[in-house]
């Protein structure tokens, strides 16, 4: 084969190259729309982040809300329920991790590190709130709450699971605390959940 | 498979004859992409890969269309705003999908009138002729079913309109109807049917495509001169013809690439220009809009079937030979499905000797009439149907016929040719000084 | 390469094109009486068009300060008030504004104050149509003859339909009975119209016809933050822009993305044109002349 041609062999080569290419790049940019449609669109985005007012949440009481599709319970804790939960060993307890995303890492399952602080709050009204997702560690079911099971905190109707005020498992088939959704306060009386 | 000869696949290493042993599908694909082709075909060749394109885009726009469409009355419409606005980039898949029909119909009038100058529908290509007929129909019912899906105005009349064409039929008519709606109106049954049927359909002309090409590729392609490629011997063979595969692939996605440039700059800059504003307003059966408008891919068909009144004498002999069975409505309907009737008896109706409209110099002359014809049809289909329009629309429908019942058979017998070329390669060669005479220069795709 | 492009190709390639695009469906609307409308330089036109924010947030507030008290806009989200390429509302003004409907919520069985997930209400009057996609559903332009070349010019016009019609409240001609109903409007072709106002061939003597809704805006009906002169034809302007958004919310990034596919196409178009010559050169070799 002669130089000339060997020039034009690399010419060619070069243009089918680009040509492929391009049409690589074609057929990529076609295909990524086909698979991002099928991402949550935009009205459910929406919804993973919501605004709860709790203004109106007295003191040993609380809402349920539905934040993607389960329920949250948001409790004002009393002074008492503070106490009891304060006075746990924590090494003595089933599950010792907080399950709260909001802190760094895996901290021990404290009553403070379990609850929402208020910005500014100090001391005990600190850890009054206490915001969960309400779903039973064990399989799935909406414990009952306001005071209910052997701690004083929320028990599971299905398999007999007990809670505590900070929502530990402290008896029964439930093998974790109650999780903490991702939470903060953004004023005085609203939690934004995610 | 009979046709022309070329050479075949001959699985090399012990894989591919293990393969080749059990399922020969590289051996199929060989064959299909190295199907030797005509090397005269011009431009208007590249519209069987446009035609492709557009089935696979409607397809796969469709299907994830579907898995954010409600087929239901009260959520239509909404799911449609659903996806313009909250699906990640429904509202360009939609627009592509919507706006597709329009290209896949654009490149369909192509191709066919394409057959109809060239002759691609003569011996012995009927079948290839028929099915693409089928298809053709199937694009029709799987275009006004996908209409009616996002449950406008104009998705809801049309429904009623188009589905009252078989109310038409004498006797059975409005069993038929009845059948057809799943009830005595457009309702939700129809909706629910149709989105069925819609998504059904496509794949039913994916089928029939592989039939369309099975046809041909048994037959070989048609070409500008009309002259078959010789195939006493594959030497011969290379002389008229190059593989499918790269020469035509490229210059087909050449061509298909520069369409895309003007449907990207329609979808992305006037997406509703094909469309109808009405069909952004919601479905009402209690108010019927001003004017009921096909898309523009119907008007032609649609202005056959308003053209012949019950004043035109040949619906009044009509009905006064079967004695009013065939009144002026039904006329209408079957002048509009006997206008694609003909077009598909076309290879039977055409007694010309010479297949190519290249060589007949009167032959040509009426076919750019029917061209014409074809687009004013389609103007007068979307005005009113009253004075001057419906004057037009019924001369133009009556030329639709004249040409195929009358001028395709009679000009076979008046008409004197000219001579095509003797061989393909004779007129390659007088559109290209292929060098020394050009065969043994081809690159062996293998390569 | 040319030559081989028949005689018929291109005749045939050209008229299907063109009469694809020329009789587009809105042209049997052109048969109603026609009404002038004006073709305004709005920004979202063209391809490099953009939404003007502090037009579409001018827009905003009058329509929620003057259409709102009758229509709906039930198919746009509160959300979407802060989205790229809308009104672009901060997000504490996106939820300070969001909180300002009730709706009735199904789960609480009890109307409770709109979220920003929430949409607009629907239109509180039942002759008074949505608005969500009033600058899709109407267009300004037609024809001429049916072959849609205003559009292809112009656009739909739906926009310009929507100002035409805000700013043609004219007083009632002289031929129309006192107490004929609705308001007599030049821009507006399908309403009630006295027989008075018809010559002896039912042809109308005046353009336009009467209308259910009250003039809505009359000039200087708001103050706007941005010092914006309301005079009606800005108010009008603004309201279309801001009703063009409501209906097509995506225009900034369809627009963006078919200009991202025209470029890459052609650059791809020129490579596939210079792949097929050279592929076909040792086939054609030299043209003959």
């Amino acid at each position: 084969m002669s130089h000339a041609d060997d020039h034009e062999g690399t010419r060619r080569d070069f243009l089918y190259y680009a040509t492929g290419g391009a049409a690589v790049v074609a057929t990529g940019a076609a295909v990524w729309p086909l698979v991002n449609q099928m991402n949550p669109s935009a009205d459910v985005q929406a919804l993973s982040s919501i605004r709860v007012d709790v203004a109106d949440v007295a003191v040993g009481t609380q809402i349920t809300v539905k934040y993607l599709g389960k329920p949250v319970f948001i409790r004002r804790r009393t002074q008492g329920e503070i106490d009891a939960a304060r006075d746990v060993d924590v090494a003595s307890l089933i599950d010792p991790t907080a399950q709260n995303p909001n802190l760094d890492g895996i901290e021990p399952a404290t009553d403070v590190n379990r609850t929402l602080p208020m910005p500014g709050a100090e001391g005990d009204a600190a850890e009054e709130w206490l915001v969960m997702i309400g779903v039973c560690t064990h399989l799935g079911c909406v414990p009952i709450g306001d005071g209910a099971g052997d701690f004083g905190g929320w028990f599971c109707p299905c398999h007999g699971s007990h809670y505590d005020t900070a929502g530990r498992i402290r008896k029964g088939p439930a093998p974790e605390n109650l999780h903490i959704p991702v939470a903060e306060f953004v004023d005085d009386s609203t939690i934004k959940l995610g | 498979m009979a046709g022309i000869p070329h050479d075949h696949y001959e699985p090399r290493t012990n894989g591919e004859r293990w393969l080749n042993r059990r399922l020969p599908v590289v051996a199929l694909m060989y064959d299909t992409l190295m199907l030797p082709t005509p090397r005269n075909l011009n431009w208007m060749w590249i519209w069987g890969i446009v035609l492709t394109f557009c089935l696979a885009l409607q397809i796969i726009t469709g299907i994830v269309l579907a898995m954010h469409y409600t087929p239901h009355i009260d959520y239509a419409f909404a799911s449609v705003e659903h996806i313009m606005r909250d699906v990640n980039g429904g509202h360009f898949l939609r627009y592509l999908h919507s706006n597709g029909a329009s290209l896949f119909f654009v490149a369909v009038y192509l191709h066919i009138f394409r057959g109809l100058y060239y002759g691609s529908y003569k011996a012995p290509r009927e079948i290839t002729w028929i099915i693409g007929m089928l298809i053709y129909l199937c694009m029709m019912g799987t275009a006004f079913m996908g209409y009616v899906l996002p449950w406008g105005q104009m998705s809801f009349w049309g429904a009623t309109v188009i589905t009252g064409l078989f109310g038409a039929i004498p006797f059975v008519g409005e069993p038929i109807q009845t059948w057809l709606l799943g009830g005595p109106a457009v309702d939700n049954a129809t909706l629910n049917r149709f989105f069925s049927l819609h998504y059904l359909l496509p794949f039913v002309i994916a089928a029939l495509v592989a039939v369309h090409i099975w046809a041909f590729h048994t037959t070989g392609n048609n070409n500008p001169t009309g002259v078959e490629v010789r195939r006493t011997s594959k030497t011969e063979a290379e002389k008229d013809t190059v593989p499918f595969w790269p020469y035509f692939v490229m210059k087909d996605l050449f061509a298909l690439a520069v369409i895309l440039v003007v449907f990207f700059a329609i979808v992305g800059f006037m997406p509703n220009y094909l469309g109808h504003p009405d069909n952004y307003i919601e479905a009402n059966s209690l108010s019927t809009p001003s004017h009921i408008v096909p898309e523009w891919y119907f008007l032609p068909f649609y202005a056959i079937l308003r053209a012949f009144t019950a004043d035109v004498w040949v619906v009044i002999a009509a009905s006064w030979i079967t004695g009013g069975i065939i009144d002026a409505k039904f006329f209408g309907v079957l002048a509009m499905f006997g206008a694609i009737a003909v077009m598909a008896l076309a290879p039977w109706l055409d007694t010309s000797s010479v297949r190519s409209g290249r060589y007949r110099p009167m032959f040509k002359w009426w076919f750019a009439l029917l061209c014409l014809d074809f687009i004013i049809l389609m103007w007068a289909g979307a005005m009113p149907a009253e004075g001057i329009y419906a004057i037009i629309s019924l001369i133009a429908a009556a030329y639709w016929f004249v040409y195929f019942l009358i001028i395709l058979p009679l000009l076979g017998v008046i008409e004197k040719p000219l001579l095509p070329p003797a061989t393909i390669e004779d007129d390659f060669n007088a559109h290209y000084d292929a060098q020394t005479g050009g065969t043994h220069t081809i690159v062996k795709p293998a390569e | 390469m040319k030559q081989m492009f028949s005689k018929i190709g291109v005749p045939l390639a050209v008229a299907a094109c063109l009469s694809a695009a020329a009789f587009s469906g809105t042209v049997a609307q052109a048969a109603g009486a026609e009404t002038h409308v004006e073709d305004i330089d709005f920004s979202f036109e063209g391809p490099f068009g953009k939404f003007d924010t502090l037009q579409l947030q001018r827009g905003l507030k009058i329509y929620a300060e003057v259409c709102a008290a009758c229509h709906g806009l039930q198919y746009v989200a509160l959300r979407t008030l802060g989205d790229e390429g809308g009104p672009e509302l901060p997000e504490d003004q996106v939820r300070a504004f969001s909180s300002q409907y009730e709706i009735f919520d199904p789960e609480l069985d009890d109307d409770r104050p709109t979220t920003p997930s929430d949409h607009f209400p629907k239109s509180s009057l039942d002759n008074a149509p949505d608005l969500s996609l009033m600058a899709k559903k109407r267009a300004g332009f037609h024809g001429p003859y049916g072959t849609g070349i205003n559009q292809l010019l112009k656009g739909i016009g739906g926009p310009e339909y929507i100002y035409t019609l805000l700013t043609s409240y004219e007083d009632p001609p002289e031929c129309a009975p006192e107490d004929f109903d609705g308001y007599y409007n030049t821009a507006f072709a399908v309403g009630g119209f006295p027989d008075e106002c018809k010559d002896e061939n039912g042809n109308h003597t005046v353009p336009g016809s009467w209308i259910a809704m009250a003039q809505p805006l009359y000039g200087d009906d708001l103050e706007f933050d941005d010092g914006h002169p309301s005079d009606i034809q800005n108010e009008a302007k603004d309201v279309a822009a801001f009703l063009m958004w409501t209906a097509e919310p995506k225009l900034m990034a369809r627009k963006y993305a078919g200009l991202t596919g025209v470029l890459f196409l052609t650059v791809l178009s020129v490579l596939l044109y210079l792949t097929n010559k050279r592929l076909w050169a040792p086939i054609k070799g030299r043209k003959r002349h």
